[in-house]
């Protein structure tokens, strides 16, 4: 038997419950039956547009939130409290995720603090430690967080995540804070940080481009579902579920004109009461029968899943987006 | 520097402007020069706090009274120095001349009110229709940005409505006086890019069959790629190239640009280090002088301590570089 994969999820469903209205309150559907998993070293991306589930999957895999059903392994066995910290996240806005009150000494080791039994000159000096290995330097540990700026106070983020020696982070949305110089900084750290420690990530984000250049794999998300998974240059230049390539055209892009307007770009359906059917349906520009019926994501070509039955039963040959999309050496090319 | 014909509805010339703070003046713009012409569709690009909102707000005059100070160069806006205007002549450049698109449409809808009163409002003001007139004006305009049911949304409130339509709304609304220019600051920052592809579709669409001119302000290059024709790259308060979107992109002048361009995850190969621009922004408390990026700028030189002035470049190109310059000269 192969060995267990580092993380997997497996049939995962999380609801809200909503408390509103004079007539007791609805579930919010937020994950409906996502199941993926992470090999060690690997990149996973998770796309999709706000409401989706990407945030709400990445706090069920660290245990931020509760699950309803299905169950998240680590290397094959059930996550206990014990292991959590196998597993840390990285969070959008580093203005709020970090105390403005604690030295950054503090903050990076506080998640050894809580683990306990350190002496404060160890914690000082793990936390340097630290903070020299994400890019800051010594005597910045003895600051404050309003005294760094924007890609800093990430860094910070990043150096406390790593202070209990994970196996995985999950990268919710890490750079969508950061000016895009900034955010090359950070790509870059978090490059070089899992080449040397070989760690996996789950990096959950809209921006097809930055999943494009840092993941592996990549899921598609719609409505809490997966409808699309698989390596991520497939997926993302050959896209075969509809949804991936309503979501890929409406990319801005340099080497694309502006796509003429999109009735399907739409918005996404209520999660309070499911569709029926195919949760695409509705903005599906080729929608025909057999989509009033519940949809698997089964296999398709080589290493891809898709949630489809046009494309799982017809399996026929990729079709590429109108205009494929070249890879670029330098921006000269791009316009040419 | 070949200009597109018709007539200059704005015209900045080197803007400079301090927000007083206790800890002393922000040199928020430090030199400012830019123009927009009738009918044509301008972005404005650069990173948070390199003063493209700042610039826009001073055209219009929206800026805070006490805090915002004016230090050199000046506005002509429709021939007007939105400075000397009274109040009421000011309310008809903005509401008739000028309209403006803000980021969060949430905060620039009246939560108490539904969404054909404010429209209607808009349009009552500014020209001179009936209440049916206008309603019907309305609901055209909700119509041609897509929305399938204008009556239904028009009686629904702000809150009830998803943040890719109250954008519409507000787009509507700000083309419901037929404006000459419409200012767009970051509109669709906040929306996912499947609805951000259809309101720039939207805007592009509006603006070219109203002939009205736009001036796009965002960060994203991409976004900016596809819509405008000419585009200013700001930096620190300052232009740093100013060109036709085409030729900037695929021959970036000024450094900046050069590095704002190639540190985009899409143009590199997978998994390669991006490129970085070194440091930081500059202090713009206290900038250092001459060229502003000289200190994060790997082509820096001698020359760079003093100011490089935005220099016409062959073809349809200004950049403020002193190596650009030297380069043009020596050709």
């Amino acid at each position: 038997m192969t060995k267990p994969p580092l993380l997997s999820v497996e049939d995962l469903e999380v609801r809200y419950r909503v408390t509103s209205g004079w007539f007791g309150g609805a579930d919010v559907h937020a994950v409906n039956g996502v199941s993926f998993s992470v090999a060690e070293g690997e990149t996973v991306g998770i796309v999709g547009e706000s409401g989706c589930g990407k945030t709400t999957l990445g706090q069920a895999i660290l245990g931020l939130t509760d699950i309803s059903a299905g169950a998240i392994k680590l290397r094959g066995t059930e996550r206990d409290r014990a292991r959590r910290t196998q597993l840390q996240i990285i969070f959008q806005d580093p203005q709020s995720s970090l105390d403005p009150r604690l030295p950054v000494w503090r903050l990076i080791t506080e998640p050894l603090h809580i683990r306990g039994g350190y002496t404060r000159k160890q914690l000082i000096g793990r936390a340097t430690e630290l903070a020299v290995s994400v890019g800051l330097r010594p005597e910045h540990v003895d600051r404050y967080p309003h005294e760094f700026s924007g890609g800093q106070r990430q860094r910070i983020a990043i150096a406390r995540a790593l202070a209990v020696e994970p196996a995985l982070l999950v990268l919710d949305e890490p750079t969508s804070a950061l000016d895009v110089s900034v955010q090359a900084q950070i790509v870059n750290l978090l490059l070089s940080l899992q080449a040397e420690r070989k760690l996996s990530y789950v990096l959950i984000s809209h921006d097809v481009s930055l999943v494009r250049h840092v993941a592996d794999r990549v899921a598609v998300m719609y409505l809490g579902q997966i409808v699309e998974e698989g390596p991520t240059l497939d997926v993302l230049d050959a896209p075969r579920h509809p949804y991936t390539k309503t979501l890929l055209d409406a990319v801005p892009s340099f080497d694309r004109p502006l796509t003429s307007i999109a009735p399907r770009a739409g918005e996404l359906p209520s999660n309070r009461t499911l569709p029926t059917g195919c949760f695409f349906r509705e903005r599906c520009p080729s929608a025909t029968t057999g989509c009033e019926l519940p949809q698997v994501l089964a296999p398709a070509d080589g290493l891809r899943t898709v949630r489809c039955h046009l494309v799982t039963r017809a399996n026929d040959t990729a079709v590429p987006r109108t205009v494929p999309r070249p890879v670029f050496s330098s921006p000269n090319d791009a316009i040419a | 520097m070949t200009e597109p014909s018709g007539d200059v509805l704005l015209e900045i010339t080197d803007l400079s402007l301090e927000f007083r703070t206790y800890r002393g003046p922000i040199k928020a713009l430090n030199g400012v020069s830019l123009n927009v012409r009738a009918g044509e569709i301008v972005g404005i690009v650069g990173e948070s706090g390199c003063g493209k909102s700042v610039t826009m707000m001073a055209a219009t005059r929206l800026l805070p009274k006490g805090s915002a100070h004016i230090t050199g160069g000046g506005i002509r806006l429709f021939g007007n120095d939105p400075m000397t205007l009274s109040e009421r002549e000011l309310q008809h450049v903005r509401g008739r001349l000028v309209s403006t698109i803000f980021q969060e449409p949430m905060n620039a809808l009246n939560p108490t009110r539904r969404i054909g009163e404010q429209i209607v409002e808009v349009i009552r003001r500014h020209q001179r229709l009936d209440n049916a007139a206008a309603t019907s004006k309305a609901s055209g305009l909700l119509r041609d940005m897509l929305i399938s049911e204008p009556e239904r949304i028009m009686q629904a409130y702000p809150f009830e409505l998803s943040g890719g339509m109250r954008q519409r709304v507000l787009i509507a609304m700000a083309f419901s006086c037929e404006p000459k220019l419409i200012i767009a600051d970051e509109p669709t920052t906040a929306l996912d890019v499947t609805v951000q592809a259809l309101i720039l579709g939207l805007i592009k669409h509006k603006a070219m069959s109203t002939g009205t001119a736009v001036v796009f302000i965002s960060h994203d290059m991409a976004v900016v790629s596809q819509l405008c024709d000419r585009l200013y790259v700001l930096y620190a308060g300052r232009v740093a190239e100013a060109g036709t979107t085409a030729s900037v992109l695929a021959a970036p002048a000024h450094p900046y640009t050069r590095a704002l361009i190639r540190c985009l995850p899409g143009l590199a190969p997978p998994k390669q280090p991006l490129e970085q621009i070194p440091g930081t922004l500059p202090d713009l408390l206290d900038p250092p002088a001459g060229c502003l990026f000289r200190a994060r700028c790997r082509e820096a030189n001698d020359r760079c301590v003093s100011v490089p002035p935005l220099a016409a470049m062959e073809p349809a190109r200004r950049a403020a570089c002193w190596r650009r310059i030297e380069e043009t000269q020596a050709a």
